[in-house]
């Protein structure tokens, strides 16, 4: 509208964002350093069987860390979705096992409490105005105290239904190309990854979630029922920690009640890790799943290396101060 | 413009609304025509954004009645006034700061297709509407974040008259503007004027006012001081009403 303004314009054709995919940049190049690394300096690292284990540690915090990136998208936050997951893994227990309905129901049963669960932490925070942080660490609770009452705290196991078995470390792809052996849990996180992606960037929901973190007020007043989607999205990314429920029980071949309590920070930290904003608004998918890859090479590696368990964790932390200062600096550039 | 045979675009009559015991707007009637600019004035806390947050759904009055092209209207969210072509440029903008202009321009009214949101056509339509804005702009594909004052405030302004407007809300449309942007927003309100949209503009500088509003109305502690023909007053006599509160005589 000014005169001054021609100087700053650009004709900037596919230049949005370009900040998180700079972001995505250094997350993937951090990640082709650490393989680098430990390629080098931890034996057998690089082998096939450990790739596997890696991937198949990454299928599980992919998936959740997918759920707390719609959430936090959306100017929210998830501490529920470790203990969530560990609920639903519960229930596909129950409908299976105790129950001994087929595979699809357990399936259902999985994301179907994912979701409700979800539903109910959108609805305390929309309609009864409690803070996010303070809903969520209510859910978590209840979902973990849930999930040691129905399984009266035993695992359950899943020999009932050897297909259980599909859902995660088989590999169906050695089918198609023998020798390939990627579990399938692998495939299922990308598949989750990309409908979660497609979700977000093309779709009514993805971009009420992208205006709900961006200005609430002004979400209000475009006319958007802000509730309903709050709600909405909760919902999504507790059936998403379904899923990760799913995976995680199939690949133990049990329902363990006491798992999931931790999961929800490093499924954060693989959001932060990609560049998604704790203060909402922005973030991406493909970076959150670069993010949950740091997280399972860096343990993996460190493991490996014969390094002291705990210091992976001291390592967590620090990644994700210098994340979140990355992302910080990325912005004032922009 | 005042004839009584004509039906009023808008009446708000007797409105009322108060937070946490303060009457912020009191017992206020005001009304606005087809072609029509009415200026509302008065001090920072008047109760003039208040009063027309009620029109624009943002707030809902606690008293007073809404009649829309003489019938009365029921505007519980901003949605419903959307549906009786009542848009707004509120004094913050409201912009989604992470979306980029077509996706704040559309945002609440996504074009569609094939049940994913359009970007391409989205992106289309701002261009096209903003190349009768503001030539200059050209921030298509970046969040609106990093535009300038005036460039968001042309995204605000292209979101409001888009979606062909009946009733024009303008909250300080020029409040974070330079000199040459302000008479674009002036020549702008004269051409939409001329369309026969009825806009209710909020300003500050009197100046602006006296150029562009038929009628003025002016508030003080959420009560109207009252209502005049901008051709029949001086400056100073509504200065006088913003400030001492006196109709002139």
């Amino acid at each position: 509208m000014t005169d001054t303004t021609l100087s700053e314009q650009q004709d900037g054709k596919g230049g949005m964002f370009t900040m998180a995919a700079l972001q995505k940049v250094v997350a993937f190049a951090v990640l082709v350093i650490m393989l680098l690394f430990f390629s080098i300096f931890a034996p057998n690292f690089a082998a096939w069987n450990n790739m596997v284990n890696i991937m198949q540690a990454t299928a599980v915090n992919g998936v959740l860390g997918v759920a707390v990136t719609f959430v936090i998208i959306a100017g929210g936050i998830d501490l529920a979705v470790g203990t969530m997951m560990t609920l639903t893994a519960v229930v596909a227990g129950l409908v299976l096992t105790n129950l001994g309905l087929p595979l699809p129901l357990g399936i259902v049963g999985a994301l179907a409490s994912g979701g409700l669960m979800g539903a109910f932490s959108g609805w305390t925070i929309a309609k009864l105005k409690i803070p996010p942080f303070i809903a969520t660490l209510g859910m978590m609770q209840i979902a973990r105290g849930l999930a040691l009452v129905f399984s009266e705290a035993k695992p359950i196991y899943f020999n009932s239904t050897p297909s259980y078995q599909y859902i995660s470390p088989e590999s169906s792809i050695t089918l198609l190309i023998p020798g390939l052996e990627i579990p399938n849990g692998v495939f299922i996180m990308f598949i989750v990854a990309i409908i979660a992606s497609i979700m977000l960037n093309r779709t009514i929901l993805g971009r009420y979630i992208f205006a709900l973190g961006s200005n609430e007020e002004a979400a209000r007043l475009s006319g958007m029922n802000v509730d309903f989607w709050k709600i909405t999205t909760y919902a999504l990314s507790g059936a998403i920690c379904g899923v990760a429920g799913l995976l995680v029980s199939s690949r133990l071949n049990s329902a363990q009640p006491a798992l999931g309590l931790g999961y929800e920070l490093d499924a954060i930290a693989a959001a932060v890790i990609g560049g998604t904003s704790l203060a909402g608004g922005r973030g991406t998918i493909l970076g959150t799943i670069i993010g949950a890859f740091i997280m399972s090479v860096l343990t993996n590696g460190l493991r490996i290396m014969g390094v002291q368990e705990e210091w992976k964790i001291v390592v967590t932390g620090l990644i994700i101060i210098i994340a979140v200062y990355v992302d910080i600096v990325l912005r004032k550039k922009m | 413009m005042t004839s009584p045979k004509r039906t009023p675009l808008v009446e708000l009559r007797d409105i009322s609304i108060s937070f946490g015991g303060i009457k912020a707007v009191d017992h206020v009637s005001v009304d606005l025509y087809p072609g029509e600019v009415v200026g509302l004035l008065g001090h920072n806390g008047a109760g003039k954004s208040t009063l027309i947050k009620c029109l624009s759904g943002a707030y809902q009055a606690d008293g007073g009645e809404i009649f829309i092209n003489g019938e009365k209207a029921s505007i519980q969210n901003p949605r419903d006034a959307r549906n009786y072509n009542i848009e707004t440029i509120y004094q913050t903008l409201a912009l989604a700061d992470n979306l980029d202009a077509a996706s704040n321009l559309f945002l609440g009214r996504e074009l569609m297709a094939n049940g994913l949101v359009d970007d391409a056509k989205m992106e289309a339509e701002t261009r096209r509407i903003m190349g009768r804005l503001n030539p200059n702009f050209r921030k298509f594909n970046v969040p609106v974040s990093a535009l300038s004052g005036g460039q968001r405030q042309s995204v605000a302004i292209a979101r409001a008259v888009y979606f062909n407007a009946r009733i024009l809300i303008m909250d300080e449309p020029t409040a974070a503007l330079g000199p040459h942007e302000t008479q674009m927003v002036a020549e702008l309100i004269r051409e939409l004027k001329a369309q026969g949209l009825g806009i209710f503009l909020i300003e500050h500088d009197i100046h602006n006012v006296m150029k562009l509003c038929d009628r003025a109305s002016v508030m003080k502690n959420g009560k109207l001081i009252g209502t005049v023909d901008v051709k029949k007053v001086t400056d100073d006599d509504i200065l006088g009403m913003i400030i001492m509160g006196k109709k002139p005589a």
